[in-house]
C-alpha cells in the first residue's frame, strides 16, 4: 500500500511538472507527427519492392513510430533525475521514508502517460492520412500497452544510468549510442525479410522489434495473439529487470555522495 | 539519560581515495544544540550524511534517538528532519506543493497535511508566496522552506547542515533567531554544521571542532574558550620602557606570558578584567606611563588555532586547493 501511495505521489509530482511546461509538451506531441509524415514520404516508395509485406507504407510505418516514440520519449527520462541529483530532491527523498521503487515508478509512470498520449495522437493522424488498422480497438490497445511496456523498460534504464553516471553528458552520450541503432536494426521502417540477415537475426533480440512485432501484428487483419503474447512477455520480463537496476542504481548514488 | 545523536569512530574514505572521516566520535544530549564547526572539507557533511542514513561509513557506528544509521535506516528516516547543504526545494513546484509532499510521504494526509503545511507556512512567513513556484523564491525564502519543508512531521532530531552559507547577513540574523526557537522552545535537538565561527558560538550549547575528519576539541563555546590560556591583554605604554616592564610584571600571579614590542604590552590573563587593575597598579608602581589598554576575549578562531596548528582563514584556503 505504501508503495502505491507514494508512486502516485511521485507521478503527480512529475505529471504537474510536465504541465507546466506547455511548450515541452507541444514539442512532446508535435515530434512523433513529424517523424509520421516524413518517414511515411521518405520510404513511401518501398512497398513496391517485391516482397513487401505491406500494401501501404503508412498503415506499415504506423505501428513503428509508436513503439519508436515511446522509446525516444522515455529515452531521456534520466536526464530530470540528474537535475533533481544536482539540485538535491533527491537526496532529500533519500533520507525520508519515501520508498525507493516509487522514486523511479513514478517517473516511469509519467512517461507511460505521456507514451499513450503520443500513441493515441499517431494513431488518429494515421488513421486521417489513410492508414487503417483492422485489428480494432483491442488491437490498438495492444500496441498502446507494448509500446508504454518498452516506454517504461526504456524509462527504468535511463534512470538507473542517470544515478550511475550522475552527469548530463554522460547520459546523453549513452541514450544516443543505444536509441538510434535499436531503431535501425528492427522492422520499424523495413520488413525484415528485406533487410541483411545478420540485422533480421540481431532484430530477434531486440526489445524495440519485439514491441514493432507484436504492435504490428495486434493491428493487423489477422493478429497472432500467441506472437503479441510472447513479446509483451519478454518485454514486461525485461522491464522487471530494468526496474531492479534502476532501484539498486541508488547504492551506487548513495556510495558517492 | 539516552543521547539523542552518538557517532564512535565513524570513518569514510570516498571512492576517489579522498579521505573525509578518521575515526570522528561525539554525542549530542537531548534537547540540545550541538555544532560541528570546521573549514570546508574537514568531513562535516559526510557526518551528517552518515547520520541522517544517506550514506554509509566505512568503519564506526552512530545512533539517532537510539536507533541505528545502518541497521534501521528506515526508522531513523521517520525520526529525523534534514535540510542538507545547499537546498532540497524542488524549484519547479509551489511551496506548498513542496510541503504537502514532504508531508504525504511521511504519512500524513488530506486535512491533516494541508493544515500542517498552513501553519509551516505561516510560521515561516511564506503564506503569501505558498502558490508561487519556488523557482522565483529569493534565497532566504527558499531556505525558510527547507527548514519547514523538514519540520513537517514534527521530527525529533533536526539536522541542519550549513543552514545559513550563501545568505546575505540580514537573513542569517534572521535564520538563527528559527534555529535557536527550535531547541529552545520546542524541545527538539538540532545538530548544525558550520563553518561560521559566530554561528556556532551564538546557536549551541556544545561545539565540537572538526578538522581533517576528527573531532579535535570538544565542549561549550565558553568552555572552549576558556581553556586557552585566558583573555589577551594589550597596553599601550606612553614611552619605550622596555627591561623596566618586564620587571614590573615578573612577580605577579594575575598575567603570564608578558611580551613587550616597541611600545605595546601583550600578556595572557585566565581573567582579563580583574587582571587590567593589578597590572596597571604595578606598572604606575614602576613609573610606567600608560595610553592605553585592552582585553581581547579569546574567539573560536584562537581555539581552532590552538588545536590544529593553522588559522581558520588558512585551512579554509588549503580546502579550495585540495578540491
Amino acid at each position: 500500500m505504501t508503495l502505491i501511495r507514494h508512486t502516485l505521489y511521485m507521478t503527480l509530482r512529475h505529471l504537474r511538472e510536465l504541465w507546466r511546461q506547455p511548450w515541452f509538451v507541444a514539442v512532446t506531441l508535435i515530434q512523433p507527427v513529424i517523424w509520421l509524415l516524413l518517414f511515411g514520404a521518405l520510404f513511401k516508395r518501398v512497398i513496391e519492392i517485391p516482397g513487401f509485406p505491406a500494401h501501404s507504407y503508412i498503415a506499415f510505418l504506423a505501428p513503428g513510430v509508436v513503439v519508436m516514440t515511446a522509446m525516444f520519449n522515455s529515452a531521456w527520462s534520466g536526464m530530470a533525475l540528474i537535475e533533481d541529483l544536482n539540485r538535491g530532491v533527491t537526496a532529500r527523498f533519500l533520507v525520508s521514508p519515501v520508498r525507493r521503487e516509487a522514486l523511479i515508478a513514478g517517473r516511469i509512470l509519467k512517461e507511460a502517460v505521456v507514451v499513450v498520449l503520443q500513441s493515441v495522437i499517431i494513431v488518429l493522424l494515421a488513421l486521417v492520412v489513410g492508414a487503417s488498422f483492422p485489428g480494432g480497438a483491442a488491437g490498438v490497445a495492444a500496441l498502446f500497452a507494448v509500446s508504454a511496456l518498452l516506454g517504461a523498460t526504456f524509462g527504468a534504464l535511463s534512470n538507473g544510468f542517470a544515478l550511475i553516471m550522475r552527469q548530463e553528458e554522460a547520459l546523453i552520450g549513452a541514450v544516443q549510442f543505444i536509441v538510434l541503432p535499436l531503431t535501425f536494426l528492427s522492422s520499424t521502417f523495413l520488413a525484415l525479410n528485406l533487410v541483411p540477415r545478420w540485422i533480421a537475426h540481431v532484430a530477434d533480440f531486440n526489445p524495440v522489434n519485439w514491441a514493432v512485432v507484436a504492435g504490428r501484428s495486434a493491428t493487423s487483419a489477422n493478429p497472432d495473439w500467441g506472437v503479441v503474447a510472447a513479446r509483451a512477455g519478454f518485454l514486461a520480463a525485461l522491464l522487471v529487470v530494468c526496474l531492479a537496476f534502476a532501484t539498486n542504481a541508488f547504492r551506487s548514488y548513495q556510495r558517492s555522495v | 539519560m539516552e543521547r539523542a545523536i552518538e557517532a564512535e569512530g565513524l570513518e569514510k574514505t570516498y571512492p576517489k581515495g579522498v579521505k573525509a572521516l578518521d575515526g570522528l566520535s561525539f554525542s549530542v544530549a537531548p534537547g540540545s544544540v550541538f555544532a560541528l564547526l570546521g573549514p570546508n572539507g574537514a568531513g562535516k557533511s559526510t557526518a551528517v550524511k552518515i547520520l541522517t542514513t544517506l550514506t554509509t561509513p566505512d568503519a564506526g557506528r552512530a545512533s539517532v534517538a537510539g536507533l541505528d544509521v545502518t541497521g534501521q535506516p528506515d526508522e531513523v528516516r521517520r525520526t529525523i528532519g534534514v535540510v542538507a547543504q545547499g537546498s532540497g526545494v524542488d524549484i519547479q513546484a509551489t511551496g506548498r506543493e513542496n510541503l504537502r509532499l514532504q508531508g504525504q510521504i511521511h504519512g500524513i494526509r488530506g486535512r491533516a497535511v494541508e493544515q500542517r503545511a498552513d501553519e509551516l507556512l505561516d510560521r515561516f512567513g511564506l503564506s503569501e508566496a505558498a502558490d508561487r513556484i519556488a523557482r522565483g523564491y529569493s534565497g532566504g525564502m527558499q531556505r525558510r522552506l527547507d527548514i519547514a519543508m523538514a519540520l513537517v512531521h514534527d521530527p525529533a532530531v533536526l539536522f541542519l547542515d550549513e543552514p545559513t552559507t550563501g545568505l546575505d547577513p540580514e537573513v542569517r540574523a534572521d535564520m538563527w533567531t528559527e534555529i535557536a526557537g527550535l531547541a529552545g522552545g520546542r524541545g527538539k535537538t538540532v545538530l548544525l554544521t558550520t563553518h561560521y565561527l559566530e554561528e556556532a558560538d551564538q546557536l549551541a550549547d556544545r561545539v565540537a571542532i572538526v578538522d581533517r575528519g576528527t573531532v579535535v576539541a570538544e565542549g561549550t563555546p565558553e568552555a572552549l574558550k576558556r581553556e586557552l590560556r585566558g583573555d589577551a591583554i594589550l597596553v599601550d605604554l606612553d614611552g619605550d620602557y622596555n627591561g623596566a616592564v618586564s620587571g614590573a610584571l615578573a612577580g605577579l600571579g594575575a598575567v603570564r606570558e608578558v611580551k613587550v614590542e616597541g611600545r605595546v604590552l601583550r600578556a595572557r590573563a585566565d581573567d582579563g578584567g580583574r587582571a587590567v587593575p593589578i597590572v596597571l597598579q604595578a606598572l604606575e608602581t614602576h613609573g610606567v606611563a600608560v595610553a592605553s589598554v585592552r582585553v581581547a576575549r579569546p574567539s573560536l578562531d584562537d581555539v581552532y588555532l590552538k588545536y590544529t596548528g593553522r588559522t581558520f582563514d588558512a585551512a579554509e584556503a588549503e580546502a579550495e586547493v585540495t578540491r
